[in-house]
């Protein structure tokens, strides 16, 4: 392929303490695809994302993000790199604008380029009305909003969402999946979540972590070969399950 | 970076009416206590008068007030220090700035001065109320000025040392109990007899406090916030994973 590569991880292995959480997971992404990240309750989705993104380095292995490896050249990896974790990183005594501008200057947004960049994330997650009032008083579906807008500010091309649709109403997941599928374009997105038909309708790939391990890494059209993706995925998983292998 | 970090402290300081109630409480207790000294002192200034080598009006009203705003801020800055690393990691913010193009040493630096400018506020509103003494009679300026920079030392040491506790945890109030367990212990130290003594930073202050400006004490404050700095770094570090 021509597209280069936005973000590589080879063999991540994680022990907290004497367990290994995650174990040789490794995964690339190029500029321009949207990957799903799959898998039960505890299966390791979230911390994988999170040494993804930077914020848990791995025991071992490393990751690349356009072409900074991150615990070496921790700060230009980063600033390539958007993040929305489980829990939206809110200061809730904030108002929205500040939040976003204290967001952009953090992932080195120039003065200059910050009056677009905070009008383009507001506008693009629907935010525009409610740029003035404090993000403690703001309904669920718009705090999770700010978070999204929070991790594409600065336009990065590498956005790392972790259940972005959870706790959302039916109009708000509709347009939360056409702006991913807008920096889908553009960025690379790596998403988790539970829900098939989000993999279905947003991921050209998939990757199903069971136990901490990767049991699935291929575009969605070899899940599809098959049958259709929600018999996979619990063939897959249960099959892992039993040690038998897929 | 650090600018930006302690901009956005100082501002989120200020946001919180918690911040401005005990502004206006310790103004409140400052004042009170201005104005019994120097009824105090008025009292007896004719008595002293007549003595030799009377104290002046800044030692008997202003240094007793340094005295009194130094232990005030040691109960006070756990308080401040408690929110700034332990009441983000409960509210899930940490991640941002984990996650930012940033360093621990700038995330420390940042919160560090972000607190310390709200401090320096406190103690120069304080160190203004001391010059009205000016209104009235000569003042020592050296004094004050000796004053103000011990207790704005002490300070700033008192803010590293909860930093660091504040680091340590998720809780709050944990941090908030652990910082001024510690500063109360130090301040016991003052009362013991022997080489412990020198670790406390109430000794220290107490030069400053009498007007006399030692080299030793400056570098001993220095070594403390530093000493706590570089801790909580550390173990910021730590936890990041080892390396930076």
């Amino acid at each position: 392929m021509s597209t280069p590569l936005t973000l590589s991880a080879q063999h991540l292995t994680l022990f907290r303490g004497r367990r290994c959480v995650i174990e040789d997971v490794s995964l690339e992404l190029r500029r321009g695809e949207v990957l799903g990240l799959l898998g039960h309750n505890g299966a390791g989705k979230s911390t994988t994302l999170q040494m993804l993104a930077g914020a848990l380095l791995p025991t071992s292995g490393h990751v690349e993000v356009c072409d900074f490896d991150l615990s070496r050249q921790a700060d230009l990896g980063k600033a390539c790199l958007g993040f929305l974790p489980e829990h939206p990183p809110l200061y809730r005594d904030m108002t929205v604008d500040n939040f976003l501008v204290f967001a952009a200057r953090l992932h080195r947004v120039s003065a200059a380029q910050l009056p677009d960049f905070l009008a383009l994330a507001k506008q693009r997650c629907g935010l525009s009305e409610v740029g003035d009032k404090l993000i403690g008083t703001l309904s669920k579906g718009y705090q999770q909003r700010v978070g999204i807008a929070q991790a594409i500010i600065h336009q990065p091309a590498v956005v790392i969402l972790d259940e972005p649709t959870v706790g959302l109403d039916p109009t708000q997941i509709r347009d939360i999946r056409n702006l991913i599928r807008e920096l889908g374009n553009s960025s690379s997105v790596i998403l988790s979540t539970h829900l098939l038909n989000e993999v279905e309708s947003l991921c050209d790939r998939a990757l199903i972590l069971q136990n901490g391990k990767v049991i699935f890494n291929d575009t969605l059209a070899e899940m599809h070969r098959h049958n259709d993706i929600e018999s996979s995925f619990i063939r897959l998983t249960t099959m892992q399950a039993e040690g038998v292998a897929p | 970076m650090i600018r930006l970090l302690a901009r956005k402290e100082f501002r989120c300081l200020f946001a919180a009416p918690s911040t401005w109630w005990m502004l206006a409480l310790l103004q409140f207790i400052f004042a009170w206590f201005f104005l019994a000294r120097l009824d105090d002192y008025l009292l007896v200034q004719a008595q002293l008068a007549q003595s030799g080598n009377a104290p002046g009006a800044t030692i008997s009203i202003a240094a007793p007030l340094a005295n009194v705003l130094s232990i005030v801020l040691m109960m006070l800055i756990p308080l401040f220090t408690m929110r700034l690393i332990a009441e983000e990691r409960r509210n899930q913010t940490w991640i941002l700035l984990s996650t930012a193009p940033i360093s621990s040493l700038h995330i420390v630096l940042g919160k560090f001065l972000g607190l310390l400018a709200l401090l320096s506020l406190i103690i120069v509103a304080c160190g203004l109320m001391m010059c009205a003494i000016a209104l009235g009679t000569h003042v020592d300026v050296g004094l004050i000025a000796s004053n103000v920079l011990g207790v704005w030392l002490l300070a700033a040491s008192y803010a590293a040392l909860g930093l660091y506790f504040s680091a340590l945890t998720r809780q709050p109030i944990v941090a908030a109990f652990g910082a001024l367990a510690v500063s109360l212990g130090l301040w016991m130290l003052e009362m013991s007899n022997g080489m412990v003594r020198v670790l406390s930073p109430t000794v220290h202050f107490q030069a400053l406090n009498s007007g006399l400006i030692n080299s030793s004490d400056l570098v001993y404050f220095g070594l403390f916030i530093g000493a706590f700095l570089g801790l909580t770094l550390y173990h910021i570090r730590r936890e990041r994973g080892g390396a930076r």
